[in-house]
């Protein structure tokens, strides 16, 4: 099953669209509801990503029998120092997105500790891609 | 202890949800910080001040089914509309958060950690 969201810039009223449509989706078909946490708990903190830090982008979703593959693409900045990155506490959040309840640097570390396999490679001034999957 | 006796000792005012009031709760987490509740395993009555969409979102990925708002923030429509879709009670508090979270303590109300 193929689902495909868009994220926009900025637009934090909807951030989470895609992980409650896609919590929705497992819901139905009865994945186990620690195993949706994870999912979509991870999926979040990427769309909020993509929205705060990005100029928006893609959501892509690929589940099967076995396990879930999510891909957020964004266009924007792009991540200089990916290590840097993914440690928990270091956050380039502007007081907007502080303001809607993140930017503590959490976001990363939330995502490596919930999936199976995350992946993120980054173009400065082009745009980042997230790549995570978990088993059912 | 009820969300129906935790409203009523701290005079909270229920938002949404009056029919899930005899749910009962054992364990709350207080918070404005929404990549910090998204960690929880368990799930608590949340306590915040952060009173914005983002606050039902962090709800819905994270199973918890109830919220208690203080310092008098008021949830929007869409909030409640977005709460409401995920069978959620929201309630009001006019104590700061520091009282708040001493009221749920003397009622017996535990910590996660
Ligand atoms: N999609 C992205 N595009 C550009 N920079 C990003 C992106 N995702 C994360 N970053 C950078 O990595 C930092 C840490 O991200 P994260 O762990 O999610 O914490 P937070 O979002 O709270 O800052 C961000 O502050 C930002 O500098
Ligand atoms: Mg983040």
């Amino acid at each position: 099953m193929h689902q495909e969201y868009t994220v926009v810039e900025g637009d934090f009223v909807n951030a989470g669209k895609a992980s409650s449509s896609v919590k929705k989706t497992l819901k139905q078909l009865n994945v186990n509801p620690q195993v949706v946490k994870r999912v979509v708990v991870a999926l979040y903190e990427a769309e909020v990503n993509a929205i705060a830090h990005a100029y928006g982008g893609k959501v892509l979703v690929d589940i099967d029998a076995d396990k879930i593959k999510m891909v957020v693409a964004d266009k924007g900045p792009g991540i200089p120092d990916i290590a840097l990155a993914m440690q928990e506490g270091y956050s380039t959040a502007r007081p907007e997105v502080r303001d809607m309840g993140f930017g503590a640097g959490m976001g990363l570390p939330n995502m490596q500790k919930n999936v199976d396999k995350l992946n993120v490679t980054s173009e400065v001034g082009v745009g980042t891609t997230v790549e995570m999957e978990v088993a059912f | 202890m009820t969300l129906q006796e935790i409203a009523t000792r701290i005079g909270a005012t229920v938002v949404l949800g009056a029919e899930h009031l005899d749910e009962e709760v054992e364990h709350a987490f207080a918070s404005d910080l929404m990549s910090d509740v998204l960690t929880l395993k368990d799930t608590p009555l949340l306590v915040t001040g952060l009173c914005n969409i983002q606050t039902i979102r962090t709800c819905d990925m994270a199973n918890l089914q109830a919220v208690l708002f203080v310092r008098n923030k008021r949830p929007s429509d869409d909030m409640i509309e977005l709460a409401e879709d995920n069978d959620m009670v929201l309630l009001c508090s006019e104590y700061s958060m520091f009282k708040t979270c001493g009221l749920l303590w003397d009622m017996g109300i535990k910590p996660l950690y």
